[in-house]
């Protein structure tokens, strides 16, 4: 349990999912350092999405290796709710909790799980609210907000639990088109401010703004990975070509 | 009255019928239950000009024995809270066993659930009737169960089953993305279940819950085959006091129709409008 911050803050090594007979990744391996931005891109069902949900342990693993700040995540006695603290999740359906209003929505983990005072966490939650552009939407329910607004609503309440790492599953898929921008650009300002990130996503102009390094997978392996310079101007296997001649 | 001309022949664009065999669109309204009352009166005249004139008009009769029937009445009203009451406790408690993480409680829930889901109500109605004690020694204290408690007893279990079947649906009818999105959050278990999930139930559940209300208050006149004095038993024995004029049953049958119509039929057309309510909202 000696994590330094030399080291890679999340690493996975050679790791395998099976969903019953189907094995989805077989054998990746990657290092995020803190700081970095990494994107993960790829063809539909080549298991970009399994690979970032392993990391905070909403999908189990059959073999490999994920650590995160040293802590093993393929560990059967680990604290799942300990590596969630550090690892925050946005998801492609944004998933907010319709019963509660947009500033109910952020305050909720960090009262609950961190049980810190209310009139703190109110604070932090305002900050955030203003953070991801949507002052005068805090009483807001999310039925009542658009995708790209309820979008930045999910990704400031992952943030109120300052975690250590962001995972973004395909963030904007699900968006309007005209929506999209404004949640490119809320993470990418938390990429400039410094967080670690790891984003599954199909915007390959963003990815080659805000990235420090892109993996391409295909059929559950990393095919090739590289600066975004490098991987988008000089790609060098035939299948990462063909996908980026489909793409751009 | 006008038509308005569609320039499509595509079924599909054109506008929806009125009812179901097209024309005929009749919304049932709490007051048509006055046709019941209607009936009710309509007979006791009706078949008064036929009686003999040396006995009472059945009106009269029927007067003459509506509080007590009232108060039958009101006593299936009270079976039917109480067997609710009790039921949605239990039931909630076999519904959550029923999604708990530990696998004998889970299956347990689902035998239980299943059991008395799948038997008619009368039989455990019987059930608890003849295998209850008619009272209960704990320690030195007695308890009695009187007949009125057993039926209360044996009604609340096929709604337990039922409302535990309603709880473990509406957790299940939710989007996983919740669940995912709680957890990815290190809420505990309890806290996404009764903060998050349950909440949200709340709404999907009410219809059903509701649905499940109106047969049972029905199903209370059950009760009579097993001797509790309700309405239904009222009613018998007020007939038999009569010397079984034949001149009296209908009366004194749809008047009792009529109070649970007035009674069921309102909670029929909320649940209806709670759940047109909640069906926009997802």
């Amino acid at each position: 349990m000696t994590w330094s911050e030399d080291q890679p803050m999340v690493s996975i090594k050679n790791l395998h999912k099976s969903f019953g007979e189907l094995e989805v990744i077989k054998g990746v391996s990657l290092d995020v350092m803190k700081g970095e931005v990494i994107c993960i891109i790829g063809p539909s069902g080549s298991g970009k999405s399994t690979i970032i949900r392993c990391v905070n342990a909403l999908n189990d693993i059959q073999e490999g290796s994920i650590m995160v700040e040293g802590q093993e995540v393929n560990d059967p006695d680990l604290d799942k709710r300990e590596l969630r603290k550090k690892v925050g999740m946005v998801f492609q359906q944004y998933n907010l909790f319709p019963h509660k209003t947009a500033l109910e929505n952020i305050m909720m983990a960090p009262l609950l799980v961190l049980k810190q005072d209310k009139e703190s966490v109110e604070k932090l939650a305002r900050q955030l609210v203003k953070k991801v552009r949507l002052e005068g939407k805090e009483d807001s329910y999310p039925g009542e907000l658009s995708g790209g607004q309820q979008q930045r609503v999910a990704i400031a309440r992952s943030l109120a639990m300052s975690p250590d790492v962001m995972l973004f599953d395909e963030v904007t898929a699900a968006l309007d088109p005209e929506t999209v921008n404004e949640v490119l650009l809320t993470i990418k300002e938390l990429a400039e401010d410094g967080m670690t990130c790891i984003l599954v996503t199909h915007e390959m102009g963003f990815a080659r703004e805000v990235a420090d390094h892109i993996y391409f997978t295909d059929k559950g392996v990393i095919v090739e990975h590289g600066s975004p310079a490098t991987f988008f101007d000089d790609a060098k296997d035939p299948r990462t070509k063909e996908f980026l001649s489909q793409i751009l | 009255m006008n038509k308005p001309e569609y320039k499509t022949d595509l079924p599909v664009m054109l506008p929806p019928k009125a009812g179901v065999n097209g024309s005929f669109d009749f919304n049932l309204k709490p007051w048509h239950g006055l046709f019941l009352l209607g009936i009710c009166v309509l007979t006791s005249t009706a078949a008064y000009t036929q009686a003999d004139p040396v006995k009472a008009p059945p009106f009269e009769v029927l007067l003459r024995w509506m509080p007590l029937l009232l108060k039958g009445f009101m006593f299936n009203l009270i079976i039917s809270v109480s067997a609710m009451g009790i039921g949605t406790l239990v039931g909630a408690a076999l519904g959550l066993g029923q999604i708990s993480l530990h696998p004998w409680l889970r299956k347990v829930s689902w035998f239980v659930t299943q059991f008395f889901r799948n038997s008619p109500w009368l039989v455990l109605l019987f059930f608890a009737m003849f295998l209850l004690p008619f009272e209960l020694k704990i320690g030195g204290y007695t308890i009695p169960l009187p007949d009125w408690l057993k039926a209360i007893i044996g009604l609340s279990l096929p709604v337990m089953a039922n409302v535990s079947e309603i709880v473990r649906g509406a957790i299940a009818s939710l989007p996983s993305g919740q669940w995912e999105a709680a957890e990815s959050l290190a809420f505990t278990r309890t806290q996404v279940l009764w903060r998050i999930i349950l909440p949200q139930c709340v709404k999907r559940m009410l219809p059903p819950w509701m649905n499940l209300y109106s047969i049972l208050t029905m199903a209370t006149v059950l009760a009579s085959i097993v001797g509790v004095s309700e309405v239904m038993t009222l009613t018998g024995q007020a007939l038999s006091a009569e010397d079984g004029r034949t001149d009296l049953l209908l009366p004194f049958y749809s008047f009792i129709l009529f109070l649970f119509f007035i009674y069921c039929y309102p909670i029929a057309r909320w649940t209806v409008y709670l759940e047109q309510k909640f069906a926009v909202k997802t």
